[in-house]
């Protein structure tokens, strides 16, 4: 090899070590493990090849219940942040006076820590003998009867944690919108404007074909990361989401690798590959759905 | 005359519509401005209510009126958050200079430099950002393990320190400055390295302070990858020690201690946006991601 290939591969040395170490040999690995049967992680030994590994976790009634609880967290989050997060951009962009103190406040979410606020929404949804929680104050104002919303029926701690989920992911989608919204050309505006259009018709018609693209770009993020939704139900109910009949995929699968049910990286493994399969299918259809709908 | 009349009548229910249509887009402005920032006032309300005052609220006060700092002082003594929060910041300052050592290098090399085999290799630095990292943390784990990382700042920090997508934001901005500058370095004499220290980088300052800060963000909440590789108190970061301080911390009921903790874990988190707010919303919307 000359030298100046040498040296720009040099340079690039330090990113292909870390790489290579912590990303390219984990991800072959993954797959290897997902196979080995009956792996033992103190000998680190196994007895066999094949498919096990796969109908083990997908019997597994934990695993089951992980993802019924990811798809209702998908299913009900990623359309109602996205449609909440339109309605706020595009409020923000048609207003000019305190526009920069409501964006940065609503910014804020995304610069705090996950589980420290998880636990503020902890006890504002938690009833405990001392206390029903602030959430519980407002439904007993409408007249309903208090609920444990941490520990009680399951579609109460199922509200939480989309509650939670939606609040944290808003930011982002809103802080894209507004973007997307803002750089919408004006002239489009003005030549609907002579033509008299009504309002609902220039948004229909000119500002959501506009602003498709990053539309589409939120719901992939937004199904991406609400498949990989772990950290809020953690903040939420406890490390111990079986018990809490509240885990997630993600959540099985450090489960399964660490902590009191842990020692399996095989079940893990397989798990996490099921998982990625889930998420590449979902953001391959998403695609082909994209490109019907999104403008140019 | 009629007509004028019409006019007049017309232009006034426009107006009012204009208004209440106005009044409406705020009301829904405030309503989620209300709905984002109460949870930071409950924290901190909390934290300033005495044990027994919170403790003796069936019905939860909107305020207090004997505030104490009692709590702040418990959160310090009773959990070690002092040391939950020296661990975090060594971690953050540690996966933070590695970060931009490897990544101004590898951007470097893909923008400026010509070798062989650089399109290949880029093409594939590319498809590994579509990698979740939940797929590779399995075979992290075992590799940290096996090598008696567990428990170290070096088992903490090594797997943290990658962001493809950086190499990727600051490539791009490195390629924006015009080939002149390059030449004319070259024709002074000045090395590849120290044009990139003294030329390049200054002048892509911007980049680097966004992706310096997003890093700092990650760092500060990454709770993940410290659970799985630290299960001795000494090594927890903020995030853990929270999840600890909520299973176990100051007992169940003193959640007043509890939320003081909180502020003080949120506090440096938000003063950073405060200040670099610009900075950090631009980053984010050129491709943050989070939730």
């Amino acid at each position: 090899m000359d030298k100046k290939s040498m040296k720009g591969w040099l340079y690039l040395l330090p990113a292909i070590l870390f790489l290579g170490l912590f990303m390219v040999y984990p991800l072959i690995d993954v797959l290897i493990y997902s196979f080995e049967e009956g792996y033992n992680f103190a000998s680190q030994t196994h007895f066999g090849i094949g498919w096990n590994n796969y109908s083990y976790v997908l019997r597994d009634p934990y695993f089951l219940q992980a993802v019924k609880n990811t798809f209702i967290l998908v299913i009900f989050t990623v359309p109602v942040s996205t449609g909440i997060a339109l309605l706020i951009s595009v409020a923000l962009s048609s207003i000019k006076r305190l526009r920069e103190l409501f964006q940065t406040i609503y910014f804020l979410p995304y610069v705090t820590n996950t589980l420290a606020v998880g636990l503020v929404f902890m006890i504002l949804f938690k009833k405990t003998p001392y206390t029903d929680g602030l959430a519980n104050l407002i439904i007993s104002w409408f007249g309903g009867s208090a609920i444990d919303f941490i520990g009680g029926p399951y579609w109460a701690k199922m509200f939480v944690l989309c509650f939670y989920t939606v609040w944290v992911v808003m930011p982002f989608k809103i802080l894209v919108l507004t973007s997307a919204l803002s750089s919408v050309n004006e002239e489009y505006y003005k030549a609907a404007r002579v033509d008299g259009t009504s309002k609902l018709r220039v948004f229909t018609k000119i500002t959501l074909p506009m602003i498709s693209p990053m539309m589409f770009y939120l719901i992939i993020t937004g199904f991406i990361g609400a498949f990989k939704a772990y950290s809020d139900a953690v903040a939420l109910f406890g490390t111990d989401l079986n018990a809490a009949e509240m885990n997630t995929i993600v959540g099985y699968v450090y489960d399964m690798l660490y902590g009191n049910s842990g020692g399996y990286p095989s079940y893990a493994s397989a798990a996490a590959i099921i998982l990625f399969v889930i998420v590449l299918t979902i953001t391959c259809i998403n695609l082909l759905v994209s490109r019907k709908h999104v403008h140019y | 005359m009629e007509k004028k009349v019409d006019y007049l009548k017309l232009e006034k229910s426009v107006n009012t519509r204009r208004r209440v249509t106005k009044a409406l887009v705020y009301a829904l402005l405030v309503f989620w401005g209300v709905l984002v920032l109460f949870p930071f006032y409950w924290m901190i309300l909390t934290s300033l209510k005495s044990y027994s005052a919170y403790n003796g609220e069936f019905v939860p006060k909107l305020f207090t009126l004997s505030p104490t700092l009692q709590n702040y002082l418990d959160a310090f003594t009773a959990v070690p958050l002092a040391r939950y929060f020296l661990n975090t910041l060594l971690f953050t300052v540690g996966t933070t200079a590695l970060m931009l050592v490897v990544t101004v290098l590898a951007a470097f090399a893909f923008a400026r430099l010509d070798f062989r085999g650089k399109n290949i290799a880029f093409t594939l630095f590319l498809s590994l950002m579509m990698i979740p990292s939940e797929l590779v943390i399995i075979t992290n784990y075992v590799t940290i393990t096996n090598l008696d990382m567990r428990n170290t700042f070096q088992g903490l920090i090594l797997p943290s320190v990658t962001s493809v997508f950086y190499i990727y934001l600051l490539k791009e901005n490195f390629a924006q400055i015009p080939d002149q500058l390059y030449y004319a370095a070259k024709v002074d004499g000045t090395s590849d390295l120290k044009y990139l220290l003294k030329v390049l980088v200054p002048i892509c300052k911007p980049t680097v302070v966004t992706i310096t800060i997003l890093k700092v963000i990650e760092c500060w909440n990454s709770y993940v990858w410290p659970r799985l590789i630290t299960d001795e108190q000494a090594y927890y970061l903020v995030s853990n020690g929270i999840q600890e301080i909520r299973e176990s911390g100051f007992g169940r009921e003193n959640i007043p201690a509890m939320m003081a903790a909180v502020v003080v874990i949120s506090v440096p988190l938000i003063i950073l946006f405060l200040v670099f707010r610009k900075k950090i919303m631009e980053g984010v919307a050129r491709g943050g991601t989070k939730g």
